[in-house]
């Protein structure tokens, strides 16, 4: 599978990252020669394989709906970068 | 032309525990924004998520009440995508192995049952809370992730549904089986229920659906109703223009009772779902099917029956009992008591939910209890207070949570049935009303009544009507 | 010629600290006069932690000095990767993105090093996001190799791995996605483990590659990671992948030795694609092991040649969406002037994220998007499935398997700057381990015919970090190149 500028361009929107001319080209590029590496997996039958989702093979992990400390209101909002009234504030978001 | 429309519902419900689906913040409503947050639900680089017991036992409590299949195998997923109310711009849900797959629920419209299938019920966790302030010009809104993290059980039907009726009493059975398990709170002004739509039309007798709308931002279940209308409406006009509806999603507008598009399909979003690595599967075994199962009480649909069936009540007293588990509960202690389940009924149903109203009483915290509700039909049936007076009894236990005896002898409300006391009692009535003894030898019947009711007033109530009835009638000579 | 104080292991500084010989606080502003003077030819550090450290190293002092009980690591300084969070420090994962970013809260692995009255002395260099093998990806600073400063530490953990190979610090702390301690150990001529997946809390480890992320360790030798590993590992209710495995004492019966032991050679990582001094180093090393009494086995990883394909799939499938929270909303780094909610989103993460970063989030979300999930990521699970199960089976005859750590030697600054895939592919040792979640350590084996370090790595089975380091230093014990140092000439600030 090749990628082109388009659909460079459409993984850059799902990604939230904005592009110049310049660096889709690169990433064109680049993600192409990655892709075609990686095109070698399809050198092997996995039809029978099942897929490996967890490094673990532990199950069942849970804790018990038991209240913890939240943390204080100035933690909360110490790294932000914009706020108000003890809220977070961004540009406004029409839905 | 006529069409079928077809709808499907998708809903929401913030599940009942007391801290979020992965960290140890408080659930609690209505608090001071972002006080109930830790870098766990905000998202902070290098936190992980632990899963809470209780909430994955209530979403498979709800699971097994929906008549789910249940796999023994469920995990998680993340489902991407960016909005500033989601902390880590992927949400924790379930996709490729839900809790709970191809289900029912049995709906009553009119006394006809219906079924109604379930694609699948999972878990997954709450967003935010955005804010838009309202001032002029405002170029800005506000985060607040108090809820962000809070356990959200989704439930999605299949479009099973024809007609508004049965959407309705969708909502209304699905809210009475969330709250029987006690899974969720389901309150809807609080945001912990909530309903999305799908809707689409066919021409009567076509096989294939036609294109879907999902409609969005349904804030009450009056919405939901009004919306599916709206767009049936504007669907059919669209099709009877002989244009194609688009597949698109709809955002309801509450204040103008109309519709809006938000994205087409084209627009539609790529989640990117893949496993959740930050949490282990959870393996489902038989012991833990069966304990779970074991809590679930009698569903509403079939208590009703039972009711009918057993107590000989009618489907309309039936159904007002059943619709809150806690008064239904409440009838059947009180019966097993004293076999009256017709007298309890109507104290249930009448008295006390009148009360609850006008006193504005919270029914999972009532001072009355069964065996006291018990008492007084007890007391009334032996004749020691009247059901007149009964009423006054009921209002102050409902108040104070006393004994019907204790407020009996308290305020000295016991019947009087001395035949001899009542007797003086109706010759001086007689003596001072003449007029009423000629109005009713002339044929007016209603002028015993204004007697007995000025002997009651006499007794203050406390007079056996029963024998002030008889003994009027003896004396005015019928 | 006895050894200057900043050159001491851990376990030699201890003792001292101990028996009263130096106190904490002395032994700490020897540490900071020597970064001081090198660091501005290093550069490992991102965050010195000066003042907090000296605090710190007074209070050890009065604890020893009143005979009180202290902790395993009694004022031994530790330098800390700066992709896991430290309270109140800040912690930046070299990126532009986080750079003001000062954690709340502390990873499990920094509050196990308070308890143990370890000294973080500062917070250092990666590849930002840890997502490169050469600490150059960095967005902040470019960290040298103290054994030639004009080549790479490797990395991504760089700054940690240089750090204490310059003697900036006696321990460190690392991270390994696909090789990021190892790797950069054996460039720098130190010793790094890379723990079972789960057997080291990943709670404040900023994420990467969530089912392959795993903290590790660098040390100046084989009973320092020991030292460090105990302290670090165990179990933690906030990391749900977390093992509940009892710690061992990694120092009880570390001199065990290799008799009788099985070591694996798998045929497909001994090929011509190496270094010929590497390959040397290695044939050396196994003939060491052999006259220890060990049997050295010809074993197959069949998959091998498909790891770095699973690799680049999943951890940046991971990463796509573990990188999905740096939107400028509730901490780091926001695009001045937005033009709307999208428009800060985009513009925040292009000004914030350098290119490495950028590519692998793209080709994360390229793998993951509608149409391709089955192609890319379920293929690659599967895969890589496969390469687990290479080494559950290669596991059933030997005991252990010894490989080069890094098919070359520390390369030159900027010399595979301009390729990525190939500098993906000089991982091609170290991924498999992290895809199965078993546990490595590098150690020194040699030198190549430019004096620059070469590592050797021992991988084992599944929580069997003990026998790694037994086999590790029963080597050690026989060879001298881990004492060896480089030559730093001393800048003027």
């Amino acid at each position: 599978m090749k990628i082109d500028k388009d659909q460079v361009e459409n993984i850059a929107k799902l990604s939230r990252i904005r592009l110049t001319e310049l660096e889709r080209e690169m990433f064109v590029h680049q993600l192409n020669n990655i892709l075609f590496y990686i095109e070698k997996l399809n050198k092997l039958d996995t039809e029978n394989v099942a897929p490996m989702a967890y490094t673990s093979d532990v199950s069942n992990v849970f804790r018990e709906d038991k209240l913890k400390p939240s943390i204080p209101l100035q933690d909360v909002l110490i790294n932000a970068p914009a706020t108000k009234s003890g809220f977070f504030k961004v540009p406004k978001v029409i839905e | 032309m006529t069409y079928e429309v077809v709808i499907g519902l998708e809903t929401h419900a913030e599940l009942a525990t007391i801290t979020k689906l992965f960290c140890g913040c408080s659930t609690k409503f209505g608090v001071e924004p972002n006080t109930q947050v830790c870098p766990v639900c905000l998202a902070m680089p290098g936190v992980l998520p632990v899963m809470n017991k209780k909430a994955f036992e209530y979403a498979l409590k709800a699971a097994i009440a929906l008549n789910c299949k249940i796999d023994e195998f469920t995990n998680f997923d993340r489902k991407s995508y960016y909005y500033p109310d989601l902390p880590k711009n992927y949400q924790i849900s379930q996709n490729y192995h839900n809790m709970g797959i191809d289900g029912y629920m049995d709906i009553s419209v009119n006394g006809t049952i219906s079924r109604i299938r379930i694609h699948n019920v999972h878990l997954e966790e709450e967003a935010g809370k955005l804010i838009h302030p309202e001032e002029v010009g405002a170029d800005y809104s506000l985060v607040d992730f108090n809820r962000a993290g809070v356990p959200l059980l989704e439930i999605v039907s299949y479009p099973d549904m024809r007609r508004v009726d049965e959407v309705e009493s969708y909502m209304q059975t699905l809210r009475k089986i969330l709250l029987y398990t006690e899974v969720s709170d389901c309150k809807m002004q609080e945001g912990s229920l909530r309903f999305e739509a799908s809707i689409s039309l066919r021409k009567k007798g076509v096989d294939r659906l036609g294109n879907r709308v999902e409609i969005k931002n349904l804030n009450s279940m009056k919405s939901v109703l009004k919306a599916i209308e709206y767009e049936t409406m504007r669907q059919r006009d669209v099709l009877d223009r002989g244009e194609t509806v688009d597949r698109e999603t709809r955002l309801w507008d509450e204040v103008n009772e109309k519709s809006a598009r938000m994205r087409s399909k084209e627009e539609s979003q790529d989640y990117r779902y893949f496993p959740e690595p930050d949490l282990l599967p959870v393996l489902i075994d038989e012991k833990w099917l069966r304990a779970i199962k074991d809590t679930i009480p009698e569903l509403p649909l079939i208590r009703r029956q039972r009711f009918i069936e057993t107590f000989a009540l009618s489907d309309y007293d039936a159904s007002l009992l059943i619709d809150e588990k806690i008064l239904a509960d409440f009838f059947e202690e009180c019966v097993k008591i004293l076999n009256r389940p017709k007298s309890f009924c109507n104290w249930i149903t009448n008295d006390l939910l009148r009360e609850v109203k006008d006193r504005k009483l919270d029914i999972y915290h009532l001072k009355i209890k069964p065996k006291q509700l018990a008492a007084l039909v007890e007391i009334i049936e032996k004749g020691t207070i009247s059901s007149t007076i009964a009423k006054e009894v009921f209002s102050e236990m409902i108040q104070t949570g006393k004994d019907p005896k204790t407020v009996v002898e308290e305020k000295k409300l016991v019947q009087i049935s001395d035949e001899g006391l009542i007797e003086e009692i109706i010759i001086k009535i007689i003596s001072s009303n003449p007029d009423a003894i000629e109005d009713y030898k002339k044929g007016k019947k209603n002028a015993l009544t204004f007697l007995v009711g000025q002997v009651m007033k006499e007794t203050k109530g406390k007079a056996n009507p029963k024998i002030v009835n008889e003994m009027l009638m003896k004396k005015v000579g019928v | 010629m006895s050894l200057r104080l900043f050159e001491c292991t851990a376990h030699q500084i201890k003792a001292k600290i101990l028996s009263k010989e130096i106190r904490a606080s002395d032994f700490i502003k020897i540490v900071f006069d020597r970064i001081k003077s090198l660091e501005p030819n290093i550069q490992a550090f991102i965050t010195i932690n000066e003042d907090e450290a000296i605090k710190k190293a007074i209070e050890i002092d009065k604890k020893i000095e009143s005979n009180e009980n202290v902790g395993l690591l009694a004022g031994l300084p530790v330098a800390v990767k700066d992709n896991i969070c430290t309270k109140n420090l800040y912690t930046t994962c070299a990126s532009k993105i986080l750079e003001t970013f000062i954690p709340p809260y502390d990873a499990f692995v920094v509050k196990r090093l308070r308890e143990e009255d370890a000294i973080i002395v500062g917070k250092t260099n990666l590849d930002e996001f840890a997502m490169g093998s050469s600490t150059e990806n960095s967005g902040l600073k470019i960290t040298r190799n103290p054994w030639n400063l004009e080549c790479v530490p490797g990395g991504s953990s760089g700054g940690s791995a240089a750090a204490v190979a310059a003697d900036l610090s006696i321990l460190a702390l690392g991270s390994e996605t696909g090789g990021s301690v190892r790797q950069p150990a054996a460039l720098c001529g130190v010793v790094g483990i890379k723990p079972t997946y789960g057997r080291v809390s990943r709670y404040g480890l900023v994420a990467f590659g969530s089912s392959l992320d795993q903290v590790g360790t660098v040390s100046k030798d084989v009973r320092d990671a020991a030292l460090l590993l105990r302290v670090i590992a165990g179990y933690d209710l906030h990391d749900s992948t977390s093992a509940n495995v009892p710690v061992p004492d990694y120092l009880d019966r570390i001199d065990s030795g290799v008799d009788g032991l099985r070591i694996g050679i798998p045929k497909e990582y001994f090929t011509d694609a190496f270094n010929a001094d590497v390959y040397k180093a290695l044939k050396d090393a196994l003939k060491i092991y052999e006259r220890l009494g060990a049997q050295v086995v010809d074993i197959s990883l069949p998959h091998t040649e498909y790891a770095v394909a699973v690799y680049y799939i999943v951890a940046n499938a991971e990463a796509s969406s573990n990188l999905a929270r740096y939107d400028g909303v509730r901490y780091g780094y926001r695009t001045s002037k937005p033009n709307g909610i999208i428009d800060m989103y985009c513009r925040t993460r292009s000004e914030g994220f350098g290119n490495e970063v950028k590519r692998r989030i793209m080709l994360g979300n390229y793998v993951l998007s509608s149409g391709y999930y089955d192609a890319y990521y379920l293929k690659a699970s599967k895969v890589r499935n496969l390469i687990k199960i290479d080494f559950d089976v290669a596991f059933e005859k030997v005991d252990c398997i010894i490989c080069p750590t890094s098919p070359v030697p520390a390369f030159k600054i900027g010399e595979r700057a301009n390729n990525p895939l190939e500098m993906y592919l000089s991982d091609i040792y170290t991924i498999p381990a992290n895809l199965a979640g078993i546990p490595g350590i590098s150690i020194p084996c040699g030198f190549s015919k430019e004096g620059l370090p070469i590592g050797m790595q021992i991988l084992g089975k599944h929580f069997e970090e003990k026998k790694l380091l037994q086999i590790a230093y029963a080597f050690e014990r026989e060879t001298d190149f881990h004492v060896k140092k480089p030559v730093l000439k001393i800048s003027s600030m």
